[in-house]
């Protein structure tokens, strides 16, 4: 029984027809999320004491280097479910999530370049954290290129999954060698177990954009799916169907 | 459904050494999703030399590949000895020989050291018939010559005397009377034949005539249809 | 593995070391082209950057590993691209022997055509660059260490992109990220060499790594290889 849910959940047409109903509800929530907790950071947040007005950036920055972080393992996890079940829709959604990774990865940098430059006087400084994010970046580039790369999709599906699962057992060791060789960047705010160094006024806006970006993310991820759906099955009836009905 | 045109086999053989080495049920190849060809139902046993026809484009050479684990895109059941594969484990590689399009044959080694390193990776030791191999396929006295130096042909009869030595029971050959003159085509016919008579399985595909007995025809049928 | 297959393994790995070397130094141009490298680059590093001594010492560690590392790159990748061409990796596929074991020969002997080289053309580098006393022998043995990891992780990249035709850039791009942890101890022991701290944590960092390398890199080559040749 489980085991027929898990195969039909392989089935791109019968994904395409379950998202349809509550995907426009998720990306209304997710919107929701975003703006109330932009405006309670950004509008009526308190200033941070030592960095000011600019520190607000927090609130995007944050939730978008969480975000490009389990961004590679959502995508290196599809990839993987697909080479070992074959399952077609899985490399769709790895296909779906590697560019959105590298965005969030993109503002993750620039929200700190931004976020920088009043701080600390520079756009740009190595330190531990900054350097992890460009080798993300750098390794969300690699996927996007080779998927490119190859003109047969079934090649270019499983060569970017055996990438994605490498990078997956790599970037522990890369972010705790990179951490290992700066000592610049602020020890993390956020901890789950520990009191956290954070004041809570700004804390509770700071969870609500992070849980906000999770299902943003969720709602573009499963958007852009769709989308690669519609694209690989478009020369089979059903969706020749769906076109043709407008 | 199934379409394959088997002629009985005509050359008696003992009845207790016919147990399938390999059989196929609903086997179908596909490319982007589509089937090549219409689901393919039989079985080969030692002795069998089974050669797989159709027009071009129909899947001959992916089908070939799909039996060796080169393909990966197929559904269906390959059974090898009575087990269901999907691909081939170590008992099937070590019984098997491809000779497909590519030689296989690399141009900075010479003729012999090629040889040498194909049986060497796959774990057996050399017998030392390289001359002899050589010569039957038309290139004595070439051990030494660098691949480089030959022409097509000759690189694909270097590729093709891997048969004289090769101890693997079953041959997947795909277009091997290409590039190779008369005596060279007679040879072969003459080798094929002997492997067959002493229990080893062929299969092949080829444009040209055989002069061969006891050939068992498996037609590749196109699939027209899309799929759901 | 019963004994047969263990044997028969054994000589599936000798006949492919010995085919390997033989074709390497059938095609000895190719072998001095990262040294020629090497040595280039360490040219420009004075002609762009500054001939003072003092910022050729400081800068020597980094620029070295990091030359080392570029040479590297640059000869992984025709590793696979001709036996993909002339149907000698299909044929190594079909082998009953595990790929994963079959494709470290090559690796192997990557390593020992490459990257060997390379370090011990290093020290003499090192001269040029003013690399202070304390340093050659821990840049040596980091080399040694680590360009055994750049093979391992080069030789992944080089079975992903096997199938593409222009495949050189690619590969850089796709395996650089996977080269700094191996950049940041390699180069880093050399540093803490010089400046007299105990390098043994970084050493042993690396070899931690290159075994690591040693046991991820075969799947991960194999499954590459195996997916361009039946593509």
């Amino acid at each position: 029984m489980a085991w027929q849910w898990f195969h039909r959940l392989g089935s791109p047409k019968w994904f395409y027809e379950k998202t349809e109903k509550w995907l426009p509800w998720l990306g209304l929530i997710a919107l929701l999320l975003l703006v109330t907790g932009s405006i309670w950071g950004l509008g009526f947040g308190p200033s941070e004491a030592k960095q000011g007005n600019s520190a607000r950036i927090i609130y995007i920055h944050v939730p978008a280097a969480i975000l490009s972080m389990a961004g590679y393992y959502v995508m290196a996890i599809a990839g993987a479910i697909g080479l070992i079940w074959r399952m077609k829709l899985s490399f769709m959604v790895m296909k779906a999530a590697a560019p959105i990774g590298a965005i969030l990865t993109f503002l993750a940098l620039f929200t700190g370049a931004v976020w920088g430059k009043p701080t600390w006087g520079a756009w740009w400084v190595w330190d531990g954290r900054i350097t992890s994010m460009v080798v993300l970046f750098l390794l969300y580039l690699g996927i996007v290129a080779l998927q490119e790369a190859y003109q047969n999709q079934d090649t270019a599906d499983k060569i970017s999954s055996v990438l994605a699962l490498v990078g997956m057992v790599n970037i522990p060791i890369i972010y705790k060698s990179v951490d290992w060789w700066y000592t610049l960047h602020q020890p993390a705010t956020l901890k789950l177990t520990q009191k956290s160094s954070i004041d809570p006024s700004m804390a509770y806006p700071l969870i609500m954009m992070i849980l906000a970006f999770y299902l943003f993310y969720a709602w573009v991820l499963l958007r852009r799916t769709r989308m690669e759906i519609l694209r690989r099955e478009q020369r089979t009836s059903w969706v020749q169907d769906l076109v043709a009905r407008g | 459904m199934a379409t394959c045109n088997t002629q009985p086999h005509p050359v008696a053989r003992q009845p207790e050494t016919r147990v399938p080495i390999l059989e196929f049920k609903n086997f179908i190849c596909e490319r982007d999703g589509q089937a090549l060809f219409r689901p393919l139902n039989f079985s080969l046993s030692p002795g069998d030399l089974v050669q797989i026809s159709g027009p071009n484009g129909a899947g001959k050479t992916t089908f070939l590949r799909a039996v060796c684990g080169l393909f990966d895109d197929w559904s269906g059941e390959l059974f090898w000895q009575g087990q269901a594969t999907r691909t081939p484990g170590y008992e099937m590689c070590s019984n098997l020989l491809y000779l497909g399009h590519q030689p296989g044959v690399k141009k900075s080694l010479t003729a012999a050291e090629n040889l040498h390193w194909f049986f060497g990776s796959h774990g057996r030791a050399f017998p030392g018939q390289v001359s002899e191999a050589l010569a039957q396929v038309g290139l004595s006295g070439y051990e030494d010559v660098f691949c480089h130096q030959m022409s097509a042909g000759q690189m694909r009869r270097v590729a093709l005397a891997r048969l004289y030595v090769s101890s693997a029971a079953i041959w997947i050959l795909d277009e091997p009377f290409t590039a190779i003159d008369r005596a060279g085509v007679r040879n072969l016919e003459t080798l094929i034949q002997r492997h067959t008579s002493k229990g080893g399985l062929v299969i092949l595909t080829t444009h040209q005539p055989l002069a061969l007995d006891g050939v068992r025809l498996v037609e590749l049928t196109p699939q027209t249809e899309m799929p759901e | 593995m019963t004994q047969a297959e263990s044997l028969s393994l054994r000589r599936a790995l000798l006949a492919g070391l010995r085919r390997e070397l033989v074709i390497a130094f059938r095609h000895k141009g190719d072998l001095a082209n990262p040294l020629i490298f090497f040595l280039m680059v360490v040219v420009f590093i004075p002609l762009g950057i500054s001939e003072e001594p003092a910022m050729l010492a400081r800068i020597a560690p980094g620029v070295l590993w990091v030359i080392a590392l570029l040479a590297t790159l640059l000869s992984l990748d025709g590793l696979f691209r001709s036996d993909f061409d002339d149907g000698s990796l299909e044929q190594l596929v079909l082998s009953p022997q595990p790929l994963g074991y079959l494709v470290l020969t090559k690796v192997l002997v990557h390593w020992l055509v490459t990257g060997v080289p390379l370090t011990l053309l290093a020290p003499v580098l090192g001269v040029m660059l003013q690399l202070p006393v304390e340093g050659y022998l821990v840049l040596v043995l980091s080399l040694l260490v680590g360009t055994g990891s750049l093979s391992l992780i080069g030789s992944i990249g080089a079975a992903l992109t096997v199938g593409l035709r222009k495949g050189g850039l690619l590969l850089s791009l796709v395996i650089m990220p996977f080269y700094v942890p191996v950049l940041i101890f390699g180069s880093g022991a050399v540093k803490n060499a010089i400046q007299g701290f105990a390098v043994g944590a970084e050493l042993a960092v690396l070899v931690a790594m290159l075994l690591g390398w040693l046991m991820l890199a075969p799947f991960a080559i194999a499954g590459a290889l195996k997916i361009s040749v039946r593509a």
